[in-house]
């Protein structure tokens, strides 16, 4: 019990990824703990996406090893269900599906993967709807919300198959300014609850409160990885200095 | 909302205003379904006169009056079918069990196609390229003269298979553009909440690629159907075989063709109207 407490939930060793000739991860290694939250930062291009589409096996890695929970990421489908159930993701684009109610949205995953009842399926998507404080638009379909209420709605949903690990990839990038907030607010209530995150994102004030650790990346290497008091104040690589003057100068 | 109704219908009288009323009247029967519909059957009845002045000068002598007694005829007080109602039926028989196989064995290609398995996809690409290449009538030859013999199957279950076969895989073309133009973020959300495969495409990506496939499947039924006359050269006694045969008896040749084609006209203009029908309301529900 106490191990896994210490124990990496997530564990990245050696991995590297190439699309075609094309390298996008160059072996990368990262571990994160049990209720650590991991916000990763870095330019366009630089493999943010593609590193934390691995742990998900959303893309496969090409070399190295992947451990999520325990269970190592290979081929095996049984394998990458079983991780699939564990760790919830949200994309910048949101990914809702557009044919079911925002209900239905929620509660389509614990019923066909985690095999809850309706009924059940329907009580916990409607706590976490409360939660992200939409309990109302339940019946409504996701092209009848607002972005930041569909990204609260892609939350919820991630949140029903009651993950250990949640993933946002740039969950704010997509949402016109007004709309951030009232993401964020419900990403920093999850860090409290003490969620496991791993989050790609440029909202440098989330990160400083939020973030147990920082990482940046570069060309698809990891170039640094600090707290967050160290990273922004004293920043090791010059990559990384360049990086937040321009980030931070905005 | 009402508000906004008002001030559009507003602004269409005003812009009618400054029209003469004879003009106005004529625009309006223009968008009139029954203005179209006269059209229409105008335009029917000038062709249908054009054939008949052409064949009164070629001499021919009409006996419509003779086409009823084909489709049904009263012997002793009972109404037995003729055999264009015959024919008719053994169409809609082929018809129907070719849509089920058709769109069965079309999804079955299609995913077949898609997926990881080489042997899959290359199975899959072998057989659309070898159906879609060589002409109908001559794998309906192959089948009916080859391919049954060795496996005893009759001429009607011929038919079906050859078409299915045939058809199959422009509705498994369909049915792949239908699915690869669901939005790949659609597949990632599935992937991510954990569901299988077969879930995926079942709760997520089918309900989307299916609307989306409607038309264009319509589209390949009525082609179906219009096909299935070819297997009157293997002698299936269907609407098109019952035609030539009534013809051979009874040498009103141009009645019965204006007829077997209007009965399949009315085949398919039924079906478009059902699967409009069928689109509105899965409109409706989402
Ligand atoms: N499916 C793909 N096929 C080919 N190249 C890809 C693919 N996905 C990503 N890449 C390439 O891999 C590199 C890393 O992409 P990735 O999306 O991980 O970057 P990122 O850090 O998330 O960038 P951004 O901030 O723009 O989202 C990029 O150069 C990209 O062009
Ligand atoms: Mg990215």
């Amino acid at each position: 019990m106490n191990e896994s407490v210490t124990a990496p939930v997530i564990e990245l060793s050696g991995v590297s990824k190439f699309f075609d000739q094309f390298q996008a991860l160059r072996e990368v290694d990262m571990d994160v703990r049990l209720g650590e939250k991991v916000v990763v930062c870095g330019p366009s291009g630089s493999g943010k996406s593609t590193m934390i589409r691995c742990i998900n096996r959303l893309e496969s890695h090409d070399q190295g090893r992947i451990v999520v929970d325990g269970i190592e990421l290979t081929h095996d489908m049984g394998n990458i269900l079983a991780v699939r159930r564990e760790v919830g993701m949200v994309f910048q684009q949101f990914n809702l599906f557009p044919h079911l109610t925002v209900l239905e949205n929620c509660t389509l995953a614990p019923m066909r993967a985690r095999k809850l009842s309706r009924e059940e399926a329907n009580r916990v998507a409607m706590e976490y709807l409360e939660r992200v404080q939409i309990p109302d638009q339940a019946n409504k379909y996701p092209a009848q919300l607002s972005g930041g209420q569909q990204q609260r709605v892609a939350i919820a949903r991630s949140l029903c198959m009651k993950p250990r690990i949640m993933l946002f990839d740039e969950p704010t990038s997509a949402l016109d300014p007004e709309m951030i907030k009232e993401v964020l607010d419900v990403m920093v209530e999850l860090a409290k609850e003490g969620m496991t995150m791993v989050v790609v994102t440029h909202e440098m004030g989330f990160a400083k409160t939020v973030a147990d650790k920082m990482v940046f990346m570069d060309h698809g290497e990891i170039v640094e990885v600090a707290p967050p008091q160290t990273f922004f104040n004293d920043p090791q690589s010059d990559r990384t200095k360049q990086f937040l003057s321009q980030i931070l100068s905005h | 909302m009402a508000d906004a109704g008002t001030s559009t219908a507003l602004a269409q009288r005003g812009r009618n205003a400054k029209k003469p009323p004879l003009l106005l009247l004529w625009e309006r029967s223009q968008r009139s379904p029954w203005v179209a519909s006269v059209q229409f059957a105008a335009f029917a009845a000038l062709l249908l006169w054009l054939a008949m002045l052409g064949a009164e000068q070629m001499g021919y002598l009409w006996q419509w009056y003779n086409i009823p007694q084909h489709f049904f005829r009263e012997v002793d007080g009972e109404w037995i079918m003729g055999p264009l109602v015959k024919g008719l039926l053994v169409t809609l028989q082929i018809a129907a069990w070719c849509i089920i196989l058709t769109l069965a064995a079309g999804l079955v290609t299609a995913l077949l196609r898609m997926s990881d398995s080489l042997t899959g996809s290359a199975l899959a690409t072998g057989y659309l390229e070898l159906v879609r290449n060589t002409p109908l009538l001559v794998q309906l030859y192959l089948f009916y003269f080859v391919i049954s013999p060795i496996l005893g199957v009759d001429r009607f279950w011929t038919g079906i298979i050859c078409l299915t076969f045939y058809e199959a895989t422009f509705v498994a073309e369909i049915i792949r553009a239908g699915i690869i133009s669901v939005d790949r973020g659609q597949w990632e959300a599935a992937d991510a909440g954990g569901l299988t495969r077969r879930d995926a495409y079942r709760y997520v990506i089918l309900p989307q690629a299916v609307p989306l496939m409607l038309p264009p499947l319509t589209g390949q039924i009525i082609n179906l159907i219009k096909h299935s006359a070819i297997v009157s050269v293997i002698a299936v006694t269907d609407l098109t075989t019952e035609g030539r045969n009534l013809i051979a008896d009874t040498f009103m040749s141009f009645e019965v063709w204006f007829t077997v084609a209007g009965v399949y006209l009315v085949m398919t203009v039924s079906l478009s109207f059902f699967v409009t029908w069928l689109e509105h309301k899965i409109k409706v529900r989402t």
